[in-house]
């Protein structure tokens, strides 16, 4: 009876185990099931610059989350950083002429895609790119420019 | 001057000793094929020892410190209008730090001092002996299963923390100082990487884990069998080991997430 | 094949710890199927003896023939083998406390053989049966007293019917009734089952009243041996002093240094 105890209690605790390693897994890193069965489509945006965007941040309509970015590379010929989404299926209301701007949470928060709807009827597909963007504001080029402009008015 | 000089030299091939005999007793311990002769049992006894039996102390301070975390957090972030990273900040620091740090610091005091009365107290009533009469192999039917049970029980224990530990940053945090419970979670979600930060987290728990486990059981086949011998060993195993996590702490940090 | 009249013999047999010499160059002979008792103070390498001889320590200079062969050059799984043909009774019983007294009796027959679980627990009922224990088989070793601990321990010692059973410091600590108790089953054990036995022992009443032939040891070296009479007998001053330590109880055997150094002074004298 009491190596049956034992055999119970070691079992929970195993089971405790993996209910806490599965929490983290996907409660915390944010490992979905969705993410693991691709009802997601490709999107991609060129922008001048992503200062500090990076893999895994979140893709925002209006504040909520669509999607993710899964890469940054260069684009050889323009040289323009390109961005890849993933895109959840349901989201399936974003327009051809929509605007894709690099933003950021806060003032000390992390960067994100925000993606404006427009009104064209057209809808963006699988391996689609968004034309029209806003790179990331630097903040020291923007304080460059007060500078500037400041002393060019003296 | 050469009394010191001598006195220098024999502490060093003391330690080098030590070491030495340490090593191999974790080599004869977990060389050679499982004996099914002692069956599963054995494991089972020492997991529910080692692990089931560490598991309250673990919970209650994994909540308290994740408490702790998220109140400490959230009276700095506030002042940057921050606090929505709470989540963020916690839950790295849990996964990557303090998880499997104080896990197995706790570890080390709650079991890791019990193996090594255990074993102390078992060479002290000759049970050792008695083994070797009999013809089985000490290291093997009491050092093998308290070695596996202290190596498997202490990733366990690590996760136990973080998940209580997030709970009450959860209760603390969002409960308590109304911080968004979306923005809470999403950004968590966001920052921690599942290979960079869980399974780093995973991987230093379980170093600590046999380091653990490996000190307290030497210690323990090491003690002078008298009831001085124990105690001074079971006073070495908590500060060794304790030692011994934080510095292997340091160097897996900056193994896994140092400059590149 | 002739047996060799003697189980165990050393030859020049020296083991230091540290600086410290522990045994000094000792030839002891235990005669087959004989009860064999080292007598001697506390401290004066006896247990020390017994561990060389089941290898449990290795020795630092001399030959250990148990049955003919040295077992001081034996490998270690040679040596397990060997040691199932010994048993040996430990001074704190050194059951295993993990193990009900039933368990730890059976331990060995698990270990060593295949067979059936019926015929292990005939085995051990009987083995229990014969130290008076075998009401007490479900109980754990905590819950029995010191004189019914070091009788289960014994049941266990002798499950694998050894050739060799070696006792260390069997009547140490025990009432007077359960060391009438051990001394009878230490003297039935041996007939019954014609085994050899060295008891390695400061309580000179009892061993005296089982033994077959007796060695004296101090400090390592046998100041006397003989038959218990010759012994009781002994001209030899330290060995008639320690002899004669009985009338005053076993409180001066346990602390004999003083003791001793008190008998080389009045030597000189």
């Amino acid at each position: 009876m009491q190596s049956r105890n034992i055999e119970i209690s070691v079992g929970a605790f195993i089971l405790l185990g993996i209910v806490a390693i599965s929490f983290l897994v996907i409660q915390i890193s944010g490992l979905s099931f969705e993410d693991a069965r691709r009802d997601t489509y490709k999107l991609s945006a060129q922008f001048n610059t992503v200062a500090g965007l990076t893999p895994r941040a979140k893709v925002m309509v209006a504040g909520v989350s669509i999607g993710r970015v899964t890469a940054i590379h260069i684009d050889p010929i323009s040289v323009r950083a390109v961005v890849d989404m993933a895109i959840d299926k349901k989201a399936d209301y974003l327009t051809t002429d929509s605007i894709a701007s690099i933003k950021t949470a806060g003032v000390l928060g992390e960067q994100y895609v925000s993606i404006a709807v427009g009104g064209s009827e057209d809808i963006l597909k699988e391996g689609d790119t968004i034309k029209d963007t806003q790179s990331a504001m630097i903040l020291e080029d923007l304080i460059g420019k007060f500078v500037t402009n400041f002393s060019d008015k003296k | 001057m050469l009394t010191y000089l001598q006195q220098l030299g024999r502490t060093g091939l003391d330690v080098a000793a030590g070491f030495g005999r340490a090593g191999i007793l974790l080599a004869q311990a977990l060389w050679g094929p499982p004996d099914w002769r002692y069956g599963p049992g054995l494991l089972l006894r020492q997991l529910h020892f080692v692990g089931v039996y560490s598991l309250v102390i673990i919970v209650v301070s994994g909540v308290l410190i994740g408490m702790v975390l998220a109140l400490q957090g959230y009276t700095v972030l506030v002042r940057f209008g921050a606090e929505s990273a709470l989540g963020q900040m916690v839950s790295l620091t849990l996964l990557r730090e303090l998880g499997p740090v104080v896990a197995a610091l706790l570890f080390a005091g709650r079991a890791g001092s019990a193996l090594t009365a255990e074993i102390g107290l078992m060479k002290a009533t000759e049970q050792l002996a008695a083994m070797e009469m009999i013809g089985v192999d000490p290291l093997r039917r009491v050092a093998r299963p308290r070695l596996w049970a202290g190596i498997l029980a202490m990733p366990i224990l690590a996760q136990v923390f973080n998940m209580v530990a997030i709970l009450g940053a959860v209760a603390v945090g969002v409960s308590w100082l109304d911080v968004d419970a979306g923005s809470f979670w999403s950004n968590m979600q966001a920052s921690v990487q599942l290979r960079e930060d869980v399974l780093n987290g995973v991987i230093k728990a379980f170093a600590f884990g046999v380091v653990v486990t490996w000190i307290a059981v030497f210690e323990g086949f090491d003690a002078d069998p008298t009831p001085e011998g124990i105690s001074t060993a079971t006073t070495r195993t908590v500060v060794y080991s304790s030692l011994a996590v934080l510095a292997m702490d340091f160097l897996l940090t900056a193994i896994m997430f140092g400059v590149d | 094949m002739a047996m060799p009249q003697n189980l165990v013999e050393t030859r020049d047999l020296s083991f230091s710890r540290g600086q410290r010499l522990i045994l000094d160059s000792l030839d002891i002979h235990i005669p087959r199927g004989k009860i064999t008792a080292i007598l001697g103070p506390s401290g004066c390498g006896k247990t020390t003896l017994l561990r060389l001889i089941s290898s449990q320590l290795r020795a630092d200079r001399g030959t250990i023939l148990f049955d003919g062969t040295d077992i001081t050059r034996l490998h270690r799984k040679e040596l397990f083998a060997l040691r199932e043909r010994m048993g040996m009774l430990f001074q704190s019983g050194a059951l295993f406390t993990d193990l009900s007294v039933y368990e730890n009796v059976a331990f060995p027959l698990r270990l060593h053989t295949d067979l059936p679980e019926s015929m292990i627990r005939d085995l051990v009922l009987m083995k229990l049966h014969a130290v008076g224990l075998r009401g007490a088989r479900d109980l754990m070793p905590a819950e029995l007293s010191g004189g019914m601990a070091r009788r289960a321990a014994l049941a266990r010692a002798i499950i694998l019917d050894p050739e060799l059973i070696m006792y260390d410091e069997p009547f140490v600590g025990q009432d007077p009734i359960f060391a009438g108790v051990l001394r009878d089953l230490i003297r039935r054990i041996n007939r019954a089952m014609g085994c050899t036995c060295i008891i390695v022992s400061h309580d000179i009443a009892e061993t005296l009243s089982i033994s077959d032939y007796i060695y004296v040891l101090t400090e390592g070296r046998i100041i006397g041996q003989g038959t218990p009479d010759s012994v009781r007998n002994s001209k030899d001053a330290r060995v008639s002093q320690f002899l004669q330590g009985l009338p005053d109880g076993p409180v001066p055997f346990h602390y004999p240094a003083p003791e001793y150094h008190h008998d080389l002074q009045m030597e000189k004298v």
